[in-house]
């Protein structure tokens, strides 16, 4: 047995400044800023407002679920049918447009089905004390599902003029909708998390259920709450997937639920709970935004990137790691 | 700063100069696939490259998402909008999903067309199939009826009963048995698709029909599973097992004589006529409205339909005379 090392007791905490320099933010930046400047010099079309403002579609849809996920699994929990809850959501705006319905009655049924779905993820797992792994790999075939038996191989198309824009509309010169939404929706969950009790309580229940049960903090509604983000979030974004396709099919936005995780998670969310920031969500969406486009310029096979996210994932996660000797 | 204000200017003229000494250069054709690393794509690849080295002045961009994703072919067409390719070629993963994209990429000048699998007219300039379904339907009836020189009673094996090109490809099938007298066509089944199913409804067709000469799948999953079940059940030369099927999968078969030959479309001439049409295309030497003929090299011309649609070929017959050199394309 070796006696327990010698505890040192800094005399003064951290600079603000030594510690943002020291954060995973701040690593975030340095590799958002090398990835800019890489595809810059790699290739000549990168440095172009109307390129760059295509590339911003790689990631605004699956950053604004990455929002109310990155808060979902701060406080401990998962939610994996957030793409098949995309699904459900097209399809009902689709078996809505099919009865008739205008744009802003669209956006309303796009809104509240989000929301449903949501509620039953929170039932199962907030009500009724389940694990939401489990329930939402449940959830995930359980939506998807229903959008299989009412399409088949069928597509909904034929959606009403003016609905076009919130997928493919422009806010402001190369400014597009989705990515003014998606700084909407960054400062408003930025807010939520970290300036509100609200967001004290998430962080509350990630680090340890028990203690912020015994605190007063309602564990199982803030639950609840959390998953009926994102449920209306994927709301959010099915309806823009839903504009910017033009139509709706099954199998839309196969897949986004991994890459959400992944944004999360690159972006310094701890996957066990009780630690991670908005700020950093929205470089890591960024980076993977930036990182797909850069390597499409180059015409890099899919397979390569992929390979390189997954490595870029374990960087940086591991280096910081490293550095600081843990 | 100084110092990111003269990186930012040197790339931008660099941009400049590279976007102008571009343009002086070969026309980039893109064949966007729906998924890279699938044989039938990289051989229909290699038919671009040949329709490239045949025409000279042009550079082929092969490129396709990882996995069959539309918002994955998506996110390739914006870059390739964003190079300022002159034509994209596409095989889409959804006819309604990339159209908004595709139309886009029209706007900004990019001949677009759709081979193999289509998209939604106002998303092209006209689309390619590999064959038609008149073409298909004649086809299939004929691979039997070649090798059943004294006619005989023939069966369908086909996949859903509600798989909508399976179903024009037997009405076609049908409409033409006429001209094959002799030919006698006693059931259709459903094999869903599904290996085991097939393999049960082609052992139930052995069983029904004693004098069955053929058993014809328009479905790779159909063909294979019934040339399983004619081996199993020893029927090798007295049922003849034919229809659409895959050289990879199908080498088997034919190399037992389960199977004497079967059809499926060339992916190689379908590469190569995508990328003589958008060549042309592009050129201006052809335009892509009703009733024109666009040129395909060594393939003919394409005809366009209404629809703008045109029909390649004839789908290509394999047998023991080419299995071996396409069963390790696709």
């Amino acid at each position: 047995m070796t006696a327990p090392a010698n505890r040192l007791i800094p005399d003064r905490l951290q600079s603000p400044l030594t510690r943002a320099l020291r954060s995973w933010e701040a690593v975030l930046v340095i590799v958002a800023i090398a990835v800019f400047v890489t595809n810059a010099f790699a290739s000549p079309y990168f440095l172009n407002a109307w390129n760059l403002s295509d590339a911003t579609f790689n990631f605004t849809e699956k950053a604004m679920i990455a929002f109310a996920m990155a808060m979902l699994i701060i406080a401990g929990e998962i939610d994996l049918s957030v793409a098949s809850i995309i699904a459900l959501v097209s399809t009902a705006m689709g078996l809505a447009i099919q009865a008739g319905a205008g744009v802003p009655l669209l956006v309303l049924i796009g809104l509240t089905s989000g929301l449903l779905c949501g509620a039953v993820n929170g039932f199962l797992v907030a009500g009724m004390g389940l694990p939401s792994i489990v329930v939402t790999i449940g959830t995930m075939s359980l939506f998807r599902g229903i959008s299989f038996i009412v399409l088949g191989d069928q597509a909904f198309t034929g959606y009403p003029d003016g609905f076009d824009y919130f997928g493919q509309g422009y806010v402001w010169w190369v400014f597009s909708f989705e990515l003014a939404l998606f700084a909407v929706m960054a400062v408003v969950f930025w807010a939520l998390l970290h300036r509100t009790n609200f967001g004290r309580a998430v962080y509350a229940i990630g680090n340890n259920a028990t203690a912020a049960q015994f605190s007063g903090i309602r564990v199982a509604r803030v639950r609840f709450i959390l998953f009926l983000l994102t449920g209306l979030t994927s709301g959010i974004a099915a309806i823009c997937l839903t504009s910017r396709l033009g139509s709706t099919r099954p199998s839309i936005a196969t897949g986004f639920e991994l890459e959400v995780v992944t944004m999360v998670v690159l972006g310094g969310v701890s996957i066990l709970g009780g630690s991670g920031s908005i700020l950093g969500v929205v470089l890591a969406a960024f980076i993977m935004g930036m990182v797909t486009f850069g390597f499409g310029l180059l015409n890099v096979p899919g397979i390569v990137m992929s390979i390189f996210l997954g490595l870029l994932l374990i960087g940086v996660i591991a280096v910081p790691r490293l550095l600081r000797g843990k | 700063m100084s110092f990111w204000k003269k990186a930012l200017t040197t790339a931008a003229m660099a941009t400049a100069l590279m976007a102008n000494a571009a343009a002086a250069e070969d026309v980039k054709i893109a064949i966007l696939v729906k998924a890279l690393g699938i044989g039938f794509f990289e051989a229909a690849a290699k038919g671009a490259e040949e329709a490239a080295a045949e025409l000279g002045d042009v550079e082929i961009i092969y490129t396709g998402p990882t996995s069959t994703t539309a918002e994955g072919q998506i996110e390739v067409i914006n870059a390739l909008i964003a190079q300022g390719v002159d034509a994209i070629a596409i095989s889409a993963n959804d006819p309604d999903a990339v159209s908004p994209a595709l139309q886009k990429a029209m706007e900004r000048g990019i001949t677009v067309i759709s081979w193999d699998s289509g998209v939604a007219k106002e998303g092209r300039l006209m689309h390619l199939n590999p064959s038609s379904s008149a073409l298909i339907g004649n086809t299939i009836i004929k691979l039997a009826a070649d090798h059943l020189p004294e006619g005989g009673d023939v069966a369908i094996l086909s996949a859903t009963s509600t798989s909508t090109n399976q179903n024009i490809w037997i009405e076609e099938a049908t409409k033409v048995l006429p001209n094959y007298p002799g030919i006698n066509l006693v059931a259709t089944v459903y094999g869903d698709d599904l290996a085991d199913k097939s393999y049960r409804e082609a052992q139930g067709l052995i069983a029904t029909y004693p004098d069955l000469k053929a058993i014809i799948a328009p479905t790779t999953v159909g063909i294979l599973a019934a040339s399983q079940a004619v081996t199993d059940a020893g029927k090798i030369g007295q049922i003849n097992v034919t229809g659409l099927g895959l050289p990879s999968e199908m080498a088997g078969a034919v190399d037992s004589g389960a199977t004497t030959s079967f059809a499926i479309w060339n992916p190689i001439d379908l590469g190569y006529a995508a990328t003589m049409i958008a060549y042309n295309l592009n050129k201006g030497t052809a335009t892509a409205e009703p009733g024109a003929s666009i040129p395909m090299g060594r393939m003919g011309a394409a005809v366009l339909d209404e629809n703008n649609e045109a029909a390649m070929s004839d789908p290509f017959t394999y047998d023991k005379s080419n299995i071996e050199q396409f069963k390790s394309i696709f």
